[in-house]
């Protein structure tokens, strides 16, 4: 559980936490502007069609990142999302939402 | 790329001047629109405003300038867009600044309206999409957000229209109230050793910034290292160059050395910096919202399975594109019809009237055969499809797809070392190339928006789509009205779109590999919520803004066009009339192609709007034969014949069409926007060279195979 692994390698459904940005430059500034800081959350939410990029839920927003960017963000941790979002919503929001 | 700046002209003394700032697509536009009653266009994807809008609103009398700067993640971040919001933040002379924020997703907006907060404490926090917010069961404590900033917040439903009142009562106390955050504590407070570092910093820097800087904004930026293009902003706006101060110099020095023998390094530093102002606003955050689920809504999970989904996701897209050219060429029939009739009735009245009148036969001839039949051809032919596509391409926008149709399409783009949003520049040119090319300033890495800005005139324009349609219709499916030809025309035209995109990626290969090498750079699109878009709203405002809008141009455009053919065609040359003359010059080359003279110099003369294309090629063919009146499709495709028109020509003509020269509205643009004439000549040249290829391909074939 302590080594860490590229942010790339969660497959859909799957969330961690960030340990570190292994990025540099210009992308490192992006990714911690969109909050991907050590002990963010982060779950892997979905695949393009042809296998990149992929789409990570960070902070309550979906965010998508090439493989070789989320590559550079190490994260520990990395589990099934334990509660599916459907179950934390009341049923009445989920149908006004639908 | 043209760096943004805005210059306001106030109407009075009394006038305020206010700084809209917010993350891409929080709906700052839609308050903005609001607010002002003007009809910046609005999407459901990120970076729809690009360019600073300015527009003004009446409040108790008094009147405030408001400035929608372009949506960013973040004042530190070193793209266009952000440099242009965090310069008129910082130096624009505003007298307060609006942060709009996104109700469902609070916390990272927080990220902003921290770092707007560092630099000027005269703000207001507009908490947007609070409906939208309370479906999602988010709640958000306004109270606690306004106690714990330290300024006015005010909630709002934009799209409704409501809370705009409470929005200019706060920016009311603001601007003209002088209410402000308190000094007395920062926004953000930083580990010790950069506070201490921070504070050090602070005599030399409130003596360099007056009361016109905040000083410890400044002493924090210069803390995290260097950005040359903030220290010549400050250098223009207070005169010196912060770190060409002598005091601020030798502070920085000392304050950088204490914090390296704390174990800081300046890139370490501003990590720092970037976590706090996170970790601040993941604080405020969980005092403020109640949130039932984590922002991602089930429905948009599952419409996101569906949308980008392995197997869903390309026949999806294909057939939505389907849809929309076959509603268009469906929808536009019945209109297109009435609008003829009634056109080539006026047409006879204004004849009559001009005998009546006793008009000079030239003059006659001038108005109703130039000037009028240009019109009625753009009105009758052009218009409907324009007026129904673009409102469908505006829903699916509102709507959210195009961003996941980037997110799609990203890992072609990725091969042929572009950037994905390209994909939503390619599609804004669907409607305007001229859009197309200033959205570019969405993609960051200039390498990469070089190749989105010359590639983007592969795809048609709303002006260039309707030309195609009827060009299908005629030679290639039929006229006939009825559900195979519909289907049928809509899959000749998403081929040739397709044809379109296909050459977008291969000349974006060729690019990357020649004029323009380089790797791709890295790359993060938000997928927004999907929302539902608004149909009467969407369909009102494009179909009148699109109908004034091209009406204005083919008229603006018509009227010297047909002057200058009907004078081609009536003055004469040593036997022959000068339009005789250009074309049969031009015919032999135009014939390589496919084409012929009279074709290749409508084009040329189309320059300034594709819509009058095929009007020139009428009054070409007319101006030397018999007199029809020519918006009847069918009377149009036995013109053509008449004149030795076969399919091939039509395909060439439709192979040019998609690539030619773009308009001169959008050379004028991408000379705008990269500010270089090789590039400009790059985006003419490469578009034109393809199309001439296709189509000598075409023509060849066509003759070697005997057709």
């Amino acid at each position: 559980m302590n080594r860490d692994m590229g942010l790339s390698a969660l497959a859909p459904g799957e969330s961690a936490t960030v340990s570190r940005l292994m990025a540099s430059g210009g992308i490192r500034r992006r990714l911690q502007d969109l909050g991907l800081i050590p002990g963010a959350r982060v779950e892997c939410v979905g695949i393009s069609p042809l296998g990149d990029p992929a789409a990570y839920l960070i902070r309550g927003t979906v965010i998508a990142l090439r493989r070789a960017d989320a590559a550079g963000v190490r994260v520990v941790g990395c589990a099934p999302e334990a509660a599916p979002a459907q179950s934390g919503v009341p049923a009445s929001v989920r149908r006004a939402a639908g | 790329m043209e760096t943004v700046s805005l210059s306001i002209r106030r109407r009075s003394p009394e006038s305020r001047v206010i700084a809209l700032a917010g993350n891409p697509n929080v709906g700052k536009s839609t308050v903005f629109n609001a607010l002002t009653g003007l009809h910046q266009h609005t999407g459901n994807w990120p970076g729809k405003t690009v360019t600073n809008a300015q527009g003004s609103c009446t409040f108790h009398g008094r009147e405030y300038i408001l400035a929608d700067l372009p949506g960013c993640y973040s004042l530190l971040s070193h793209s266009a867009e952000e440099e242009a919001a965090r310069d008129f933040i910082c130096f624009g002379e505003s007298d307060g600044a609006v942060i709009v924020c996104d109700a469902t997703c609070l916390e990272r907006n927080l990220i902003l309206a921290l770092q707007v907060l560092e630099i000027t404490g005269k703000a207001v926090l507009c908490v947007n999409l609070l409906d939208e917010a309370r479906r999602k069961g988010i709640g958000v404590d306004l109270e606690e957000l306004s106690l714990l900033l330290g300024i006015p917040v005010t909630g709002a439903a934009a799209r409704s229209g409501q809370g705009l009142d409470d929005l200019l009562s706060a920016v009311e106390q603001v601007a003209v109230g002088g209410v402000e955050r308190s000094a007395d504590y920062p926004p953000v407070t930083y580990p010790a050793p950069i506070e201490a570092a921070i504070a050090k910093l602070l005599p030399a820097a409130t003596a360099l910034c007056g009361q016109r800087l905040s000083p410890r904004w400044l002493a924090v930026r210069m803390l995290s290292g260097g950005d040359d293009s903030l220290q010549s902003q400050v250098r223009a706006y207070l005169g010196v160059t912060p770190g060409h101060y002598p005091p601020l110099k030798s502070a920085l020095k000392g304050a950088l050395e204490e914090l390296a023998a704390a174990g800081y390094t300046q890139s370490q530093v501003q990590d720092e910096v970037a976590a706090a102002i996170v970790q601040q606003a993941e604080r405020i955050a969980r005092a403020t919202v109640q949130a039932a689920d984590n922002g991602y809504s089930p429905r948009d999970r599952k419409l996101d399975r569906l949308f980008t989904g392995r197997w869903t996701g390309f026949p999806i897209l294909l057939l939505m594109l389907l849809g929309i050219f076959w509603l268009t060429i469906v929808g536009a029939n019945a209109p297109s019809r009435l609008l003829s009739d009634g056109l080539f009735w006026l047409g006879g009245k204004l004849k009559a009237l001009c005998a009546a009148a006793g008009a000079p036969q030239w003059l006659t001839g001038l108005l109703t055969d130039g000037v009028y039949k240009t019109l009625a051809w753009v009105v009758s032919v052009m218009l409907p499809p324009m007026a129904i596509f673009f409102p469908l391409f505006t829903l699916l926008e509102d709507l959210g797809y195009l961003p996941r149709v980037a997110f799609n399409l990203d890992r072609c783009f990725q091969k042929c070392g572009a950037c994905g949003k390209q994909a939503l520049t390619t599609a804004m040119g669907f409607g305007c190339n001229a859009v197309g090319v200033t959205g570019c300033a969405i993609i960051d890495s200039p390498r990469e928006r070089l190749i989105a800005a010359v590639t983007n005139s592969f795809v048609p324009c709303n002006g260039r789509l309707p030309m195609l349609i009827s060009l299908i219709s005629m030679f290639f499916v039929g006229t006939a009205v009825g559900f195979g030809s519909s289907v049928l025309s809509a899959a000749a035209l998403l081929a040739l779109i397709l044809l379109g995109i296909a050459m977008t990626f291969l000349t974006a290969r060729v690019l990357s590999a020649t004029l323009l090498k380089g790797t791709p750079s890295s790359f993060a699109l938000e997928l927004p919520p999907y929302r539902r878009p608004q149909i009467g709203k969407v369909i009102l405002r494009s179909v009148l803004d699109r109908t004034l809008f091209v009406l204005g141009r083919a008229a603006a455009v018509a009227a010297p066009a047909g002057l200058v053919i009907w004078l081609m065609a009536n003055l004469r040359v040593g036997g022959a009339t000068v339009l005789a003359h250009c074309c049969g010059f031009l015919d032999p080359f135009a014939r390589l192609f496919g084409l012929d003279g009279v074709i290749l110099l409508a084009f040329l003369l189309g320059w300034p709007a594709n819509e009058i294309v095929v009007p020139i090629i009428i009054m070409a063919y007319t101006a030397q034969g018999s007199l029809v009146e020519m918006t009847d499709l069918n009377a149009l495709r036995t013109l053509l014949t008449q004149n030795g028109w076969t399919w091939v020509t039509a395909l060439c003509t439709m192979l040019f069409s998609l690539m030619h020269w773009p308009c001169s509205t959008t050379c004028l643009t991408l000379y705008k926007e990269t500010k270089s004439l090789k590039w400009t000549a790059l985006g003419i040249l490469l578009p034109t060279l393809c199309g001439l290829a296709l189509c000598f391909l075409t023509a060849t074939a066509a003759r070697l195979l005997g057709f």
